[in-house]
């Protein structure tokens, strides 16, 4: 198949690759440019765990199609930590035991982290809603929700 | 029709490992030049904490912070032989195989320490920070740091120790059949709270209340990350999940996360755990197995809230709205 040439923002860099016409965002993060912060786990827009941030809003990155991201500002878990230091949601769920295989983590982290972009003060059945599409096998969900919540507060203390 | 509310109890108690054909484990120990602690194994974490808890088990034995030592893992090719992560027996098991391991390998450092400080092996303790000194003489010390240079590069001797843990196959008796599956128990015991609806079959489940009974818990925080996530995990067994929802008909199995039914955030029961310990006699400092019995107690807790809601017996898992809705018409059918 011809290769189409995409060029977008990731985590604050640009990227430029040939892909194959119908690559899937997740398949070009991960196999050619090496992000493998987003996990496959269904490939089919039903578990949240390739979650990324495209130009704001919260997308499923095994649904998307990477030629319809030329110019697009993308976000990934892997670009939250600043010069070694964890987001406030990382640290959050690391604290909160929040985390046991960790293949859902970067997902929940990634709705997580657009729902607190738009709604700072969150309750607890906004985090709920949030994390919805999200499935995780392990924790319960429970550490999830209070790790969100616990995050926020330490967001909305720091801008105080 | 009403919405009907139940309560219902369990209590389980729950092997660590299984009596195979005898189930082994074992682990290897080395330092490396700068005297970090390397523990071999070929046993895997699959997110419940094994490295880290293996990882304490061999500090503490050698006597150096766990961050000084690493944990290779689940290389079944070139590891030391292990049964596999299965049954909750990895901390039991490969836990008492790295025991082993790290005692021989600390006898080694202590040897080479004492050729160092020119005193008896047997006159040295650990500080647990990295330094070995001479029992009631604390000034006179060695960094873990140099023994383990001293070792490579002018003793010429390995600082490594090799651990096996074996729990013999059981066979039964011939005569009664009595015979001795597990050496050691987990235990656990849950109340659950429901409500049902008559009219559609739905369960709620409100409140889960648990306690479970689990040697010592060796990681306190990553055990109740482990129970709260069984917890939940077995409530949705019992409500939820399954491949064949008419076993041994295949038909109508979930394929794929549409069709397979978890429960997500937004139906979580209000869940209570409380943790005893009560320490193994064989377990790695009294550990015992809580993997996978914390996801046990919950099903036919709530079993026999459903039962006591509606009154009917529904005996074949999960516990959906149609086998409830069937169980109720075969009831006032008579
Ligand atoms: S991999 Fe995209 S939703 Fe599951
Ligand atoms: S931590 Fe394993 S799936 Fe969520």
């Amino acid at each position: 198949m011809a290769k189409v040439p995409v060029q977008f923002t990731l985590n604050g860099s640009e990227k430029a690759e040939f892909i194959e016409s119908g690559t899937t965002l997740l398949h070009a993060l991960r196999d050619k440019i090496g992000d493998t912060s987003p996990k496959g786990g269904c490939h089919q827009g039903t578990c949240g765990a390739c979650s990324v941030i495209i130009d704001g809003e919260l997308r499923l990155s095994c649904l998307t199609l990477a030629e319809t991201c030329s110019g697009a500002d993308i976000k990934t878990t892997a670009g939250l930590a600043e010069g070694g230091v964890l987001h406030p949601l990382q640290r959050a769920f690391l604290d909160a035991f929040a985390t046991q295989c960790g293949f859902c983590t970067p997902g929940m982290i990634m709705a997580a982290k657009v729902l607190l972009d738009r709604t700072p003060n969150p309750s607890r059945e906004d985090v709920v809603e949030a994390l919805s599409g999200n499935i995780c096998r392990c924790t319960g969900y429970e550490p999830i929700v209070q790790a969100v919540l616990t995050a926020a507060r330490a967001n909305s203390q720091n801008a105080a | 029709m009403a919405i009907r509310r139940g309560r219902g109890v369990a209590a389980i108690n729950y092997p660590t490992g299984m009596n195979l054909g005898g189930d082994p484990t074992q682990a290897l120990v080395h330092s490396t030049p700068t005297g970090n602690f390397m523990v071999t194994l070929s046993s895997v974490d699959l997110g419940q904490g094994m490295k880290q808890i293996m990882a304490q088990i061999c500090a503490e034995m050698i006597g150096v912070p766990t961050d000084r030592v690493i944990i290779d893992t689940a290389d079944t090719d070139t590891g030391p032989h292990c049964m596999g992560t299965f049954a909750s027996r990895g901390t039991h098991r490969a836990g008492n195989a790295v025991i082993q391991a790290a005692k021989e390998a600390r006898q080694v450092m202590l040897e080479v320490a004492a050729e160092e400080l020119e005193v008896n092996a047997s006159d040295l303790e650990t500080d647990g920070q990295g330094n070995i000194q001479v029992k009631g003489a604390p000034q006179k010390s060695i960094s873990i740091f140099d023994v383990a240079l001293s070792a490579h590069f002018k003793r010429g001797r390995s600082i490594s120790g090799r651990g096996m843990f074996l729990i013999p196959r059981s066979y039964p008796e011939k005569e009664t059949g009595a015979m001795k599956p597990s050496t050691c128990y987990a235990h656990a015991c849950t109340v659950a709270e429901v409500e049902v609806d008559d009219e559609t079959g739905e369960v709620t489940v409100l409140t889960v209340k648990n306690v479970f009974e689990i040697g010592r818990a060796l990681n306190p925080k990553m055990v109740e990350q482990q129970l709260v996530g069984g917890s939940w995990m077995g409530i949705s067994h019992a409500l939820y999940e399954t491949t064949e929802p008419y076993y041994p008909n295949r038909d109508h199995g979930g394929t794929d996360f549409n069709q397979y039914l978890m429960p997500g955030p937004g139906d979580l029961a209000e869940t209570e755990i409380i943790v005893l310990e009560r320490p193994s006699a064989d377990g790695p400092f009294g550990a015992k197995g809580p993997g996978e019995m914390c996801a046990n107690p919950q099903i036919p807790a709530v079993a026999n809230a459903v039962f006591d809601a509606v009154g009917v017996r529904i005996d074949t898992l999960p516990i959906t709205p149609e086998r409830i809705l069937r169980a109720l018409k075969a009831q006032a059918a008579g």
